[in-house]
C-alpha cells in the first residue's frame, strides 16, 4: 500500500535472499533440490503460513497477537474431542476447531477495543488462558483416537498436500480481501493513524474486532490442520508458534507500528523461514545451533530491510 | 546580555520568523506580543535551544552561541516555561520540579530529603501550598502550571522565557507569580514574557516588542504604549486582496446549535448557520473554539445541548454519525486527526466516501481512481501520482487533499478548523476562493481561525468565544479587528 517502488525493491531483495539461501543449500546438500523436498517444505510451512496470514491482519492495525500457539493447541484439542470415529460427521470437529479459534480471537478483540487494554497484555493473558484450557479439557493427555476422515485432512488431494491447499487458499483470499474490500482499506487506515481514521468516519472498533476475530479463526484452522497431521489433539502443541508467525510477517515488510504491509510480503517471509528450517535439517545441524542461526537470520533480515528503507 | 540577531526560521518552505533582532536586558521584563502564529513562541524556542535557527545567531554574554538542545541552553543559564505543559504524570511534584537537576548524595543516589526541601522552597516562592509528594497526575491544570513555573525558577537561570505562563492560572496564583517575577528582576534575571492578557503586559513589562506575521513591528518602552496602540500594532496589517467577494446567504437555516455545554471547556453555546453563510468562531487559544466544533462533528460530544441540521435534531456520538447526517470537517490537527501518512494521496481522499465507489463490501478500483484523480485536478493537488504517500506532500497540498476528502461525500455543513494554518499564501488564496464557492453553492460553513483578517473577510457573522462562553455575535461587515479582539480578550 506504500509506494510501488519500495514494494518491488523489498520483494526483490527478499526473493534474492531466498534464492541465495536456496542456491547455497543446493550446493551444500544433494537432497534440497528435489520435488519431494519441495513438497516437504510446502507441507512444513503451511501451518506457520496460515498463522502468519492471520496475524498480518492484526499487525496491520498496529496490534499484536501472542496467543497464536496456545490457541492452536486449544483448537486442536477441541477438534480432536469431537473427532472420535463414528460419533459425528467430519464437519463437526472442523467447525468446533474453527469456532474455538474465532472465539478466542473475538475475546482478544473485545478486550482490546472495549476494554482499552493493550494488545500485548490481552493476548499475553490469552496465551496462558488458552494453554490452561487445553490442558484442562484434555486432562493433560493427548486426545487420541481420531477418525480417519479427519486425519485424511493431512493427506493429499490431486497429489498436493491438503494443508498446502488450505494455506494457498487462505493466502489468496486474504490478498484479495486486503486489496478489494472496503474493510481491507480500513485496516490500513486504522493502523496508519487510528485517530485520523476515526475522524474520517472509519468504524475503528469494528475494524479491530474483525482483525482479531479473523486471526483467531485462522488460528483455529491451523489447530485443526495440526491435529489432523499429528493424529491427536496435543495440549502442549504449538509452543512459540506465534514467534515464527510474527517473525515471518515482519521479515515480509509489515511494520509493527501498523498501516504498512502486504500478504505477498508475508508469503515470502514464511518461505524464507521454511527454507532455512528445512536446509538446517538437511545439513544435520543440531537443533541447538538451529535456534541461534534462525534468530540471527530473522534479526539480520529485518535490519537489512530497515536500513534499505531509510536510505 | 542576550541578543537575538537576525534570527530566521522556516518550516517546510514557509518562513514563520523573518530575520528578527531583539535585545534582552538583565533585570528587565520584556514582553513579546502578537497574534497566534505571529512568531513569538518560535523566537523563544530558538533562544531556548529547542529549534535551530535557519539564519541569524543568538548572542549570549557577548559571544555567539548555538544551543543544540534545551539542555545546552539550561547549562548556559536560559530556562523556558512552555505554553504546552510537559509534566511527567507518574512522578511526584518534587521529582518533576527537580527533574534533570536532582540533588544527589554520593554514588548518584538521589537525596530525597533535599529534593523535597528544594521543591517546598520553590513552591513557597510562588506562595503555593501544593504538597511536593503528590503525584503530578492528580493536579489541576493550574497547579501543573505552577509546578512548571517552579521547575524553571529552580534552574537558577539568568534568563527565563515564559510562554503564556498565566493561561491557566487563577488571579491569586497570577499575583503570586508577579511577586516572584519582581524578586527575580531585583536579582538581575532577564524575563521574556508572552501573554494575551493586556492588563498583565502593562503591569509587568518594562519593554514590549510586537511581532506580526513573523516580522518584528517594533520595540518600545511599555510607558510609551497603551492598550489600543498595542492592539493596532498587533493586528494593523493591510487586508491583502486575496479575499474573494462574499455573497449574501439565503434565509433557510441549516444548522442550529443551542445550549451546547461541556464543562469546563465551554457552556451554553448557541448560534445558527444559514445556507450559503460563513460563520466564524473567533477567540483566543484555549477559548473553546476547537472543542465546540469537535462536539458538532462528534469527535468529543457535548454533555448538554442540541444540534439541529435542516430542522432535524441530531444525536451525534461519533464522526460516522456526523458524516451520515451531512456534516464534514477538516480538523485543526492535520497530522494527528487528518492524514493517514503511509496511504497514497488518492486513498486518503476517498477514505470517508469509500462506500460510494464500489458494490457491497467491495471497492471498485477504477471508479475510486477516477474520483480521486478528478479531486486532485479540481483542488490542484501537486503529487507525482495518486499512490504517492501523502506524508511526502507539502503542507498546503496535504491540506487541500484533506479538504478534498471532506467534500467528496457532499456534506451540507462544512466545519473548517484553522484551514490555513502553516500553509503558504498561494494555497491560502485557493482555500479562500473555495470557501466562497461552497457558500455560493448553498453550503453552510463554520470556520475557526486565529487570523482575524481571514475571519473578517471570509465570514458573514462572527461568534466570539471568551473562556468557553459566547461573548459577542458580530456582523463581519460592520466590525473591525479591534472590536473582535476586545471581545476575545479576557477582561
Amino acid at each position: 500500500m506504500h509506494t510501488l517502488d519500495r514494494n518491488l525493491l523489498h520483494r526483490f531483495g527478499l526473493l534474492l535472499v531466498i534464492f541465495i539461501v536456496g542456491l547455497a543449500l543446493s550446493l551444500l546438500t544433494d537432497t534440497f533440490l528435489s520435488v519431494a523436498n519441495f513438497t516437504n517444505v510446502a507441507r512444513q510451512i503451511s501451518i506457520n503460513g496460515i498463522l502468519a496470514v492471520g496475524v498480518t491482519f492484526v499487525l496491520l492495525t498496529a496490534g499484536v497477537d501472542l496467543s497464536l500457539g496456545s490457541v492452536v493447541a486449544l483448537s486442536g484439542v477441541a477438534c480432536a474431542t469431537f473427532a472420535h470415529p463414528g460419533e459425528h460427521s467430519v464437519f463437526v470437529p472442523i467447525a468446533v476447531g474453527l469456532f474455538t479459534g474465532a472465539a478466542c480471537g473475538l475475546v482478544n478483540g473485545v478486550l482490546v477495543t472495549r476494554g482499552g487494554v493493550a494488545p500485548f497484555i490481552v493476548t499475553l493473558g490469552m496465551m496462558t488462558i488458552a494453554r490452561g484450557l487445553a490442558l484442562i479439557f484434555s486432562g493433560g493427555r493427548p486426545v487420541a483416537n481420531m477418525s480417519n476422515e479427519l486425519t485424511a485432512l493431512a493427506g493429499d488431494l490431486f497429489g498436493i498436500p491438503i494443508p498446502v491447499l488450505c494455506f494457498a487458499g487462505v493466502a489468496a483470499a486474504a490478498w484479495f480481501f486486503l486489496r478489494n474490500f472496503r474493510l481491507g482499506r480500513h485496516i490500513y487506515a486504522v493502523g496508519g493513524n487510528e485517530n485520523a481514521a476515526r475522524a474520517a468516519g472509519v468504524p475503528v472498533e469494528k475494524v479491530k474486532l474483525f482483525a482479531y476475530g479473523l486471526c483467531g479463526l485462522l488460528t483455529g484452522l491451523a489447530g485443526v490442520v495440526l491435529a489432523a497431521r499429528i493424529t491427536t489433539g496435543q495440549p502442549n502443541a504449538g509452543q512459540a508458534y506465534e514467534l515464527d508467525a510474527i517473525a515471518a510477517v515482519v521479515i515480509g515488510g509489515t511494520s509493527l507500528a501498523g498501516g504498512v504491509g502486504t500478504i505477498t510480503g508475508t508469503l515470502l517471509g514464511v518461505l524464507l523461514i521454511g527454507v532455512i528450517n528445512n536446509g538446517l535439517d538437511l545439513m544435520g545441524v543440531s537443533s541447538y545451533y538451529q535456534a541461534v542461526i534462525k534468530g540471527v537470520i530473522i534479526v539480520g533480515a529485518v535490519w537489512l530491510d530497515r536500513r534499505q528503507a531509510r536510505s | 546580555m542576550l541578543r537575538a540577531l537576525e534570527l530566521r526560521k522556516d518550516f517546510g518552505g514557509l518562513t514563520v520568523l523573518h530575520p528578527t533582532s531583539i535585545d534582552f536586558l538583565p533585570g528587565e521584563v520584556h514582553a513579546l506580543m502578537g497574534e497566534n502564529g505571529a512568531g513569538k513562541s518560535t523566537l523563544m524556542k530558538i533562544v531556548a535551544g529547542l529549534y535551530r535557527p535557519d539564519g541569524g545567531q543568538v548572542e549570549w554574554r557577548e559571544r555567539y552561541t548555538e544551543f543544540t538542545s534545551p539542555h545546552d541552553a539550561l547549562v548556559a543559564g536560559i530556562a523556558m516555561i512552555h505554553q504546552e505543559l510537559m509534566p511527567i504524570p507518574d512522578l511526584t511534584v518534587a521529582e518533576n520540579i527537580t527533574l534533570g537537576a536532582e540533588p544527589c548524595s554520593g554514588f548518584g543516589l538521589i537525596d530525597r530529603p533535599a529534593q523535597l526541601a528544594r521543591a517546598e522552597e520553590l513552591l513557597g516562592e510562588l506562595e503555593s501550598d501544593i504538597s511536593p509528594t503528590r503525584m503530578m497526575r492528580t493536579l489541576t491544570v493550574a497547579q501543573t502550571q505552577v509546578v512548571e513555573i517552579a521547575k524553571a525558577l529552580g534552574r537558577q537561570a539568568d534568563v527565563i522565557l515564559m510562554d503564556e505562563p498565566t493561561a491557566a492560572l487563577s488571579d491569586h496564583e497570577v499575583a503570586a507569580l508577579f511577586r516572584a517575577i519582581t524578586r527575580l528582576k531585583a536579582r538581575g534575571v532577564a524575563i521574556v514574557y508572552t501573554t494575551h492578557k493586556m492588563d498583565e503586559v502593562f503591569r509587568l513589562a518594562d519593554r514590549i516588542s510586537v511581532l506580526r506575521d513573523g516580522r518584528l513591528v517594533g520595540t518600545a518602552p511599555a510607558a510609551e504604549l497603551n492598550p489600543s496602540k498595542l492592539i493596532t500594532m498587533m493586528v494593523g496589517r493591510e487586508l491583502a486582496d486575496v479575499f474573494p467577494v462574499r455573497h449574501s446567504p439565503s434565509d433557510e437555516i441549516l444548522l442550529e446549535v443551542s445550549g451546547l455545554t461541556r464543562e469546563p471547556a465551554y457552556r451554553n453555546i448557541s448560534f445558527q448557520i444559514r445556507r450559503g453563510e460563513v460563520v466564524a468562531l473567533a477567540g483566543l487559544m484555549g477559548a473553546g473554539r476547537t472543542e465546540v466544533v469537535s462536539a458538532i462533528f462528534g469527535l468529543q460530544p457535548a454533555s448538554e445541548g442540541q444540534i439541529c441540521l435542516k430542522g432535524k435534531p441530531l444525536s451525534i456520538r461519533n464522526p460516522q454519525d456526523a458524516l451520515a447526517a451531512g456534516i464534514g470537517m477538516v480538523t485543526e490537527d492535520r497530522k494527528g486527526l487528518g492524514l493517514i501518512p503511509a496511504l497514497g494521496v488518492g486513498q486518503n481522499i476517498t477514505l470517508s466516501a469509500l462506500c460510494d465507489y464500489g458494490r457491497g463490501p467491495l471497492i471498485n478500483h477504477s471508479a475510486e481512481a477516477a474520483a480521486s484523480e478528478s479531486q486532485m485536478t479540481e483542488f490542484a493537488i501537486k503529487a507525482t501520482s495518486p499512490s504517492q504517500p501523502i506524508a511526502q506532500l507539502s503542507g498546503g497540498n496535504q491540506q487541500k487533499a484533506l479538504l478534498a476528502r471532506c467534500l467528496l461525500g457532499g456534506p451540507d455543513l462544512i466545519i473548517l478548523d484553522e484551514p490555513t494554518r502553516g500553509i503558504d499564501i498561494g494555497a491560502k488564496a485557493e482555500i479562500y476562493a473555495l470557501i466562497q464557492k461552497l457558500a455560493r453553492a448553498g453550503k453552510g460553513i463554520l470556520l475557526v481561525s486565529s487570523e482575524l483578517p481571514e475571519v473578517l473577510s471570509l465570514a458573514h457573522r462572527i461568534v466570539v468565544l471568551r473562556r468557553g462562553s459566547v461573548s459577542a455575535t458580530l456582523d463581519a461587515a460592520a466590525t473591525d479587528q479591534e472590536t473582535v479582539l476586545r471581545h476575545a480578550m479576557p477582561l
